[in-house]
């Protein structure tokens, strides 16, 4: 382990560091968010900090940026001593941040967007004119060309996200502090990103970037720290670690990082999706002409930015969305307009659902662990008593079973579900679709807010279902957790399928390029287009 | 044919007269909703106001204190929704619906207690009022055919108040689309997230923006009371501050097509007014009931036939909580 020693005065480093923490502890009520938490990044440079969900980064960086103050500590930017306890103050300070959901008003055009706050003058007018010569200089600078005069609506992810980073950048900052900056990008443009971000370290703009992702700090940072519960329990060098080392810091005990994939022999079609069409509430169109079909035995991975059509697609069919055009065949019986079918009677036909939104869709937080495990199932002789009757006894009995088999902790069926931690919670709903023993099973982000150890099993789980012969349908924003498990890859963009990979052909490259939609460039910049056109502008 | 462009114009000059108080309201309305909050309150405070300024004019005879005073008090009953929608981040439609029970109670009861006449506040005398303003060579330019009328019968003859709506209008306009500060209230009723993260308080901006609303609606309280009228009477508004959300929402939360719903939700009114006792051809005479229905039928079909395009502020009615 390479442990750098942290030193008060700061080391024989004649310059200070862009940000210095020491002893900052947070806590909420009795939860210690950050336990005496003691940070140093180096002017110009690129900083990770990695950690699973509930490790504290989120309150780490809230705290830098103002929108927490912490209990204790000591704070100092550029070597001098910072208190935070406003988000102006922080931007004061010299902090910028690029916050993982983008706060623009998408209503506003880009330069709107960028002065608010910030307008200089109180004629809107004069503080736009201002505005517009200082932002090319930055954008001349640092390489970062936006059309400001475009509507933040109309742009694509990557180019918003660069919105967000002109934004700090003129709001003065030369700490840039990214949370999961590329949770909502392609590939390419999480290269394009990355790009941005080493040429604004070489105009000595220092970054701060938050992610779960160890690719990402391997390909990027030059230092790293690793936070889990709520401590910083190292900090690295990028160059002398390396990615299963950060997960072991990171979950507290060796982890694999992918499961071991076999190949399999598929069987026979049990799925068929036939030019399957959808609207959405408001009639804009958001699944067009898709067709696909998934045999028994196979993972069938459905990879796209968030946001493409999955969701709906998914929706669909498990039978919670209407189809309006198309169908889709389940075994022997169809699904169509005119044919609907209810998510009960989807069930019927041997599908289970684990759905994209947990705590929406997945279980009821108020409801106890046995009653989760159950819900959905509560006809089938595994947990009911004498008709109309449940039989508490079953259904404590079947929620104890499950949690041996998936090591759901706390093994308590009568503690409620939102006592459970992400990963356990995610355990318990993917546990009871298993153990309905479906014939198709669609599985929505399974991974999404789950700490490494619970990836490891769930993916498991997933390829052992598959082997014993059932068609798994797997959506997932996370490339490479598609890329680990399926047999078979189709990429969405805007609602469509922009082709079907096998595993062997499937790579970073093409599929990325395939989720940018490239293929249809001409249909996409024709919609962008026309909405252009028919949006207002205030 | 001449007498029927008097009565025209006549029915015009009344739909400006009526349209006032909307559009005061609807000027109101529009700061509160642009910032994310939900001002079903209109028509409380523009009650609690009209109260406040006949009972300050009868007792002053000062039309000017009557106005003042229900600016105070239409302010006090902004503050008290914005203590509730934004410090304590409370439903928004209730503690409106609540304003407006509150004021319906209270202007009856304090106008008994004070006056003892059922509500009412004393007839004003033409000095506790604000009186029309004639404008120079109005009698002589009324001779003038044709043109001359609408001079004398829609642009003169009007009370200061009424100078001062359209004025609003205006300066609502201006303050929202062409000042930093409307940039902001703007953005804060979009996306709150986005002003907060820009190191501006959401809630010092909400709270500027329902104080706006509280000025605008104590001008038109008091309009009601002592510059239109001449006195307070009990539930005066009659529904009027939701005639003016209506028109707010029909002018998608934009000044000027909110102006014009106004307008047309007055001359709606002042032609049920002068419909009244009319025989109409065919038809007869219409009974009065049926008539003075109409702006509130028309409210109804227009929500309901062509509010479906409105695209509110996207952060309307929920309370800003900060996330982490």
């Amino acid at each position: 382990m390479h442990k750098k020693t942290l030193s008060d005065t700061g080391g024989a480093d004649t310059a200070p560091p862009a940000i210095y923490l020491k002893n900052i502890y947070k806590s909420f009520g009795a939860v210690q968010a950050n336990k005496d938490i003691d940070l140093h990044v180096s002017a110009g440079t690129i900083h990770g900090i990695v950690g699973e969900n509930g490790a504290g980064k989120s309150t780490l960086v809230s705290i830098l940026y103002g929108f927490y103050t912490a209990d204790r500590g000591k704070t100092e930017i550029f070597g001098a001593p910072v208190v935070l306890r406003s988000t102006a103050d922080a931007i004061a300070a010299g902090i910028g941040m690029v916050h993982q959901h983008f706060m623009l008003v998408p209503n506003f055009s880009v330069l709107e967007n960028i002065i608010l706050g910030h307008e200089g003058s109180s004629s809107l007018q004069a503080g736009l004119e201002k505005a517009t010569k200082e932002l090319q200089n930055i954008a001349d600078k640092y390489g970062l060309q936006v059309d400001l005069h475009a509507l933040v609506q109309d742009l694509p992810v990557g180019l918003q996200q660069r919105v967000e980073i002109l934004k700090a950048l003129y709001r003065g900052a030369r700490v840039l502090i990214l949370d999961e900056p590329t949770g909502v990008l392609t590939p390419q443009e999480t290269k394009q990103l990355f790009e941005i971000l080493r040429s604004l370290r070489a105009q000595g703009v220092t970054i701060l970037l938050i992610t779960h992702k160890l690719k990402e700090i391997m390909a990027v940072t030059d230092n790293v720290s690793v936070m889990r519960g709520g401590e910083m329990v190292a900090h690295l060098e990028t160059q002398k670690t390396s990615p299963e080392q950060l997960a072991e810091l990171m979950v507290g005990r060796p982890v694999l990082l992918t499961v071991g994939y076999d190949s399999a022999e598929a069987g026979d079609i049990c799925l068929q999706v036939e030019h399957l069409s959808m609207r959405d509430d408001s009639g804009k169109s958001c699944l067009q002409d898709i067709s696909f079909s998934v045999r028994r035995g196979e993972i069938f991975g459905i990879a796209g930015v968030s946001g493409n059509g999955q969701s709906e697609l998914l929706e669909v069919l498990a039978g919670i969305s209407a189809l309006d055009a198309g169908r889709v065949v389940i075994g022997t019986t169809e699904i169509s307009a005119d044919n609907p079918a209810t998510p009960a009677e989807v069930k019927e036909l041997g599908l289970a659902h684990i759905p994209e939104d947990r705590h929406a869709m997945g279980l009821i937080l108020p409801f106890t662990a046995a009653e989760t495990a159950m819900l959905g199932y509560e006809e089938r002789g595994a947990v009911s008593g004498r008709s109309p009757f449940l039989s508490p006894d079953k259904i404590t009995r079947h929620c104890a079973k499950l949690m041996t088999d998936f090591d759901i902790r706390p093994a308590d069926p009568n503690l409620k579900s939102n006592l459970f931690s992400g990963g356990n919670q995610q355990k318990i709903v993917v546990a009871r679709e298993i153990s309905a023993h479906p014939d198709i099973l669609l599985v929505g982000q399974p991974t999404r807010g789950v700490d490494i150890g619970a990836i490891e099993f769930i993916h498991k789980q997933l390829l052992a279902l598959r082997d014993a012969g059932c068609a798994i349908i797997l959506v997932s924003v996370e490339l490479d957790e598609i890329l680990n498990l399926s047999d078979r890859i189709m990429v969405m963009n805007a609602g469509q399928n922009m082709g079907i990979l096998v595993r062997e052909d499937a790579d970073v490259q093409k599929i990325g390029l395939m989720m940018a939609g490239l293929e249809n460039t001409g249909n996409i910049a024709t919609s962008l287009a026309s909405e252009k056109k028919g949006g207002k502008h205030e | 044919m001449a007498d029927l462009w008097i009565q025209f114009l006549l029915t015009l000059d009344a739909t400006l007269r009526v349209a006032i108080p909307l559009i005061l309201c609807a000027m109101a309305g529009l700061f509160s909703e642009r910032s994310g909050i939900i001002d079903i309150s209109l028509e409380g405070k523009m009650l609690m106001a009209a109260f406040a300024a006949g009972t300050l004019a009868a007792l002053t005879g000062s039309a000017i204190a009557g106005l003042v005073g229900a600016i105070l008090v239409s302010v006090m009953f902004s503050l008290i929704h914005g203590f509730a929608c934004i410090t304590h981040k409370g439903n928004q439609v209730i503690s409106g619906l609540a304003i407006n029970i509150l004021a319906s109670g209270l202007t009856v009861t304090l106008g008994i207690a004070i006056f003892a006449k059922g509500g009412q506040t004393p007839m004003l005398s033409r000095e506790a009022r604000f009186s029309s303003i004639e404008l120079p060579f109005a009698e002589a330019a009324g001779a003038i055919p044709f043109i001359g009328p609408i001079y004398k019968e829609i642009i003169s003859g009007h009370n200061i108040l009424v100078w001062c709506a359209l004025i609003a209008v205006w300066l609502t306009g201006f303050v929202i689309f062409k000042t930093a500060f409307g940039l902001r209230l703007r953005a804060v009723g979009e996306k709150p997230e986005a002003v907060d993260t820009a190191g501006i308080s959401v809630s010092g901006l909400r709270y500027r923006a329902v104080i706006i609303a509280g000025i605008l609606c104590g001008i038109a309280g008091a309009y009601l009371s002592i510059a239109h009228g001449a006195g307070f009477v009990r539930e005066m508004t009659a529904g009027k501050g939701y005639i003016a959300l209506a028109a707010l929402i029909f002018g998608n939360w934009r000044p000027v097509p909110a102006l014009a719903a106004c307008l047309m939700f007055g001359f709606l009114d002042a032609v049920a007014a002068r419909l009244q006792g009319v025989e109409v051809p065919v038809i007869g005479q219409i009974p009065t009931d049926l008539i003075l229905v109409l702006p509130y039928v028309l409210t109804v079909v227009l929500l309901a036939g062509f509010i479906g395009k409105a695209t509110p502020p996207r952060a309307i009615g929920r309370p800003y909580v900060k996330e982490r």
